[in-house]
This record gives C-alpha cells, sequence and structure tokens, in this order.
C-alpha cells in the first residue's frame, strides 16, 4: 500500500520551506495518520533533500495534517537550481510512501465519486 | 438575504487570460477579483520602472480591461479589484481611466491604493530603528542594502473597502495580502466592523480559496481523472452572507469540480500553522471551518473564527543576487541516465578549462526522479532530458555556460538530441527577503481618479 491509497494531499512553498499538506479520505484514515505518519518519519523519508527540521499542524476539520519542511527548497523560488523551485511536487512524492496497514483499511479508502453533472 | 458574489479571474501574472472574460460572461458578479503579484514580481516591476517611469505594473490587466468593457456594460453591478497596480498603480490607473473615458463608462471612478512601496523609505526606517530583520535568517537588513531594488508591505483590506466607499467601480493596489482583494469588498458590502474577526476570517479563508484561480476547481486535484473538461475549467465565485458563511462555486457548464476535497487541497496550500493564517486584518483559524458538499460543484464554508491581528505588516524585499541559466538537452537510449550525467558533467568541465568554476551548480536527469532528489530510486528510463543550472554573481560566467550545450550534439555521447530552441537565456535572480514592519510606520493611501480629477484620501 502507498499513502495515497488512503490520502490525497497538496504541496506548496512559503520562501525556503515547503508545505504539504496530507488530507485522508475517510475518519477512519485521519485516525491512522494522526497515530502514524509522524513529522521524523515525514523527515527520514525527505532527508536526501536535507530539510533542516519537519514541522506537523492537525486540521482534523479537514481530516489532515500539514507539514512544514524548513529549509528543503535549495534557496526557494529565484535562487534555488532545481526543477521543481517551489515544492510543487512534494506531496505527489510524499503520497508515494509506503505504508502497512493490517486492519480496517476499506474503511479508510476513498468512496467512489458520486456522478456529477 | 443579500449575497455578495466575487469571482477571481486570475490567480498569478500569467494565467489564462481568457479566464477573467470567460468568468464574467458565465455568471453574474458583483466583485471580479484579479491577482497578478507573486512574491518576487514587484522586482521585475521595479526593474522596469527604472527604465520607464510610465512602466511597472501588470500591463496585461489593461488589456483585460480592454477585453472586459462590453461585459462591463452588460453587467453594470460589477467592480473590478486587482493589485495589477504593482510598483506602479498610478500608472495602471491613468490607463484603466482611459479605457472608461473612450466609452460611455465615463462616469465611473477608478481608485488606487498606495503606501505599500517603501523603496525609497527605507534608509529613514532603517534609521528610525526598524530593522528589517529577516525572518528566516535573522540577518540585518544591511548586509544586503545596497542590492535591494523593492520592498512593500502587504496592506490589508481596509483601503480596499475605503476606495469602495467613496464609489470606485476599479480598484487597483499595489502590495496587498491575496485574500484582502476579497476580504474588502465583503467587509466594506455588509459594513463589518474591523474587530469582527470571525467575519473577517470568514472572508479571509474565502479569499485564500479563490486566490490561486482554477486551483480550488479542479486544477491539480490528486483526483484529477474525476474532474470533466480541464481545458474549460471554471474560475471560483464565492459567494458570501453578512455572517461570513460562504459557498464556492464555478460557473454552470464549465469544466474542473468544486467538491471538498478541491476545496481542502487549496485550504491548506501554502499554509503554516493552519490554526494561524496571519493577514493584515486577521488572525484566521482555518481549523475551525467546516466544509459541506451543497449541491452539484458547490461547498457551503462555515464556522470560521479569527483572532485580533498582529501589530506588524509582512514586509517583502527583493535584491540582486547574481545571474542563472539552465539549459537541457535529451539523452535516448538503454545508459541514458549514465550518459546524461556525463554529458553534464563535460559541461562543467569545459567551463573550468577555461577558468570558470560556477559558484553554484547542478546537474539533474529529468525522468529519474530530480522532483524530489534522492527520495525515489532511478528507474532506468530509455529516455531522460538532463538538465545542467548554474548561479553566479558574474554575468560573464553565465553567458559563457550557456554556449556549452550546443557543442554536445556533436563532441558529446551518442543519444543527445533535443537542442533545437537556442542558447538557454540568462536571467538575473532576484533574492527574497522577508521582514515585518510596525503598522505605525506605514501610512495607506487612497487615490480616486474620476474623469478630469484626482483625489487623495489618507485611510485612518
Amino acid at each position: 500500500m502507498k499513502l495515497a491509497d488512503i490520502a490525497h494531499g497538496r504541496s506548496g512553498d512559503k520562501g525556503n520551506h515547503a508545505n504539504i499538506a496530507v488530507i485522508a479520505y475517510t475518519p477512519a484514515g485521519y485516525a491512522w495518520l494522526r497515530k502514524n505518519l509522524t513529522a521524523d518519519q515525514v523527515a527520514a523519508y525527505f532527508a536526501p533533500m536535507r530539510p533542516s527540521r519537519v514541522e506537523r499542524f492537525e486540521a482534523s476539520n479537514l481530516l489532515a495534517l500539514n507539514f512544514v519542511l524548513y529549509d528543503v527548497l535549495a534557496g526557494g523560488a529565484s535562487r534555488s537550481l532545481r526543477i521543481d523551485t517551489q515544492g510543487k511536487t512534494l506531496a505527489l512524492a510524499l503520497l508515494q510512501m509506503p505504508i502497512e496497514i493490517s486492519e480496517n483499511v476499506a474503511a479508510m479508502k476513498r468512496a467512489q465519486p458520486k456522478e456529477v453533472k | 438575504m443579500k449575497t455578495v458574489r466575487i469571482g477571481n479571474g486570475c490567480g498569478f501574472w500569467g494565467d489564462n487570460i481568457d479566464a477573467p472574460i470567460l468568468l464574467a460572461e458565465q455568471v453574474r458578479l458583483d466583485y471580479l477579483t484579479l491577482e497578478y503579484l507573486a512574491e518576487l514580481t514587484m522586482s521585475i516591476l521595479a526593474l522596469q520602472k527604472q527604465k520607464n517611469p510610465e512602466a511597472g505594473f501588470a500591463h496585461d490587466f489593461i488589456d483585460v480591461l480592454e477585453r472586459l468593457r462590453p461585459l462591463l456594460h452588460s453587467q453594470p453591478q460589477m467592480k473590478i479589484v486587482t493589485n495589477a497596480g504593482g510598483m506602479n498603480s498610478a500608472s495602471c490607473a491613468v490607463q484603466a481611466r482611459a479605457i472608461l473615458n473612450q466609452t460611455s463608462l465615463h462616469a465611473r471612478t477608478v481608485a488606487t491604493v498606495a503606501g505599500d512601496d517603501l523603496l525609497t523609505r527605507l534608509d529613514e526606517l532603517l534609521t528610525q530603528g526598524h530593522a528589517l530583520t529577516n525572518l528566516d535568517t535573522g540577518e540585518p537588513l544591511e548586509s544586503v542594502r545596497s542590492r535591494v531594488v523593492s520592498a512593500n508591505a502587504y496592506l490589508g483590506s481596509r483601503p480596499i473597502a475605503e476606495a469602495l466607499s467613496h464609489g470606485a467601480s476599479i480598484v487597483i493596489t499595489g502590495r496587498v495580502a491575496d485574500a484582502c482583494l476579497t476580504v474588502g469588498p465583503a467587509a466594506y458590502e455588509f459594513g463589518w466592523k474591523w474587530d469582527d474577526w470571525d467575519r473577517l476570517a470568514a472572508a479571509t479563508v474565502a479569499g485564500h480559496l479563490i486566490e490561486c484561480g482554477a486551483q480550488v476547481t479542479g486544477g491539480l486535484w490528486c483526483n484529477w481523472q474525476d474532474a470533466a473538461d480541464m481545458a474549460n475549467v471554471g474560475y471560483p465565485v464565492a459567494e458570501v452572507q453578512s455572517d461570513g458563511t460562504f459557498q464556492i462555486t464555478k460557473p454552470p457548464g464549465t469544466g474542473g469540480a468544486v467538491n471538498n476535497e478541491t476545496v481542502s487541497e487549496q485550504l491548506l496550500y501554502e499554509v503554516g500553522d493552519p490554526a494561524r493564517y496571519l493577514t493584515p486584518d486577521v488572525s484566521a483559524d482555518f481549523t475551525s471551518v467546516r466544509l459541506l458538499e451543497t449541491g452539484p460543484n458547490t461547498v457551503a464554508v462555515n464556522g470560521a473564527r479569527g483572532r485580533p491581528a498582529t501589530d506588524s505588516y509582512k514586509v517583502s524585499i527583493a535584491y540582486r543576487d547574481g545571474f542563472t541559466a539552465s539549459g537541457t538537452l535529451a539523452v535516448f537510449g538503454a545508459d541514458a541516465q549514465t550518459k546524461a550525467k556525463v554529458c553534464g558533467q563535460m559541461i562543467l568541465q569545459r567551463l573550468e578549462r577555461v577558468g570558470i568554476k560556477p559558484e553554484h551548480r547542478l546537474v539533474e536527469t529529468i525522468g529519474q526522479g530530480a522532483c524530489a532528489p534522492g527520495v525515489f530510486s532511478p528507474t532506468g528510463a530509455m529516455e531522460v532530458m538532463l538538465r545542467v543550472t548554474i548561479r553566479d554573481s558574474r554575468l560573464s560566467a553565465v553567458e559563457r555556460f550557456t554556449k556549452e550545450f550546443a557543442p554536445l550534439v556533436t563532441s558529446g555521447l551518442p543519444g543527445v538530441t533535443g537542442y533545437t530552441t537556442g542558447r538557454p537565456a540568462v536571467r538575473e535572480v532576484f533574492a527574497y527577503w522577508p521582514a515585518l514592519l510596525d503598522k505605525s510606520a506605514v501610512q495607506a493611501e487612497v487615490v480616486l481618479y474620476r474623469q478630469g480629477d484626482i483625489t487623495r484620501q489618507r485611510v485612518t
């Protein structure tokens, strides 16, 4: 399984820092995220990009965790030499994180979308 | 109950130029907002103004206004609020005024919001003891003072509301916090007090949600497969009520999607602590809002809570920081990634041969996880894009660098191709310096441009 099986998200920049919102599809998924997706884990996952620290905020109203990765953008929008100067892809990178969930998986997955005309 | 309909037709300078016209054609709007200023846009505009005293604003807005003229007739209630003024709101207003004067719209009032530009006051502010210390690094501004090209305070919603109260139907600002393009009209329409923190927070949430245009109506949505007809994505409309509750929606018949997923993704976009989203107007608590899908492509947002604003404005300063260029070449073959890395090193070695060691350099292989370098293992793709980028304080070094890509088409490794667009362009780098400044040090001003008459109002 991957994080993307139970959550969606979006990322962006604030100067040389990036934020990654990870949003669970269901309350059960949020409970799992809140317990298991720690700031330390996210810091370890992105260690090759050398964030100076990672801070986690909770927004239970949105079933979301918001991670701020400090100093992770190699200089930020104008100074960074990287192709993704603004961390726009980091949410998708995090959602590729392999996860193991032993029980209640079905209650964490996204419901089939409603037909919207 | 009165509802104020605020649509955003431009999320940044470079957004789709047809979007504001389409949006105004598709739905009835009380306000059309247009957002043009990214963090470093001001530095570019400042240099344009240095070269030409009549330049320095988002000129795209004038083209948009020209195209909107028929809609200003068919939707006479619709007002425009935009930060297109950039570094030269006055010049922008004069050009907007000229468009109105040509038609029966000549009785309408254009207003500018001024006071955000601190460039000419910088030394005075430093002398007065405003250190403008870098918020991220703690360094004093003196270390880069001589290289500063722009310095602007993010003003709040009050001058926008003030301009509207004087009858303006087009409000042109310089730097304001993006959400204020929405908060100003809402506060004016409903007569909210400036310590009505919950309502100001609610409108701030609305403004934050629509300020990036289609990013809340299906743009960037993780489940994009469920969004219909993204080429014709509808731009967002916030329908705001007097108690601050609002709905996010998009015009009927347009592409994209508005649902809890698109709204929650955008609500947390570029946010730090979601319980303290700071603007000049309020500290908004995004963790207090409730989202409810109330109809097709409609999400109701309520429950927003706010706390008093801080005593300072955020200030965005830009300073010159050398030059950069970036070139790409496609590399094909079974060992594409290895060959790309070798080619990248060849470019840097040939620079060293003539005595240039770039201060900052990076070789990337696009197609092998370059967007999150080091996080993913290489995939062994059949083709990759080699991208080499340098940044250096010497313009000559960067110019020489741009001449080292083409030679690889003959002297490089097999499978190198894709060199068709000429030498890479050299760009000057402006670095970003965030700071805080006491609100008491900044005086916002509203200037009204009526036909043949200009008057100034201080905002208290």
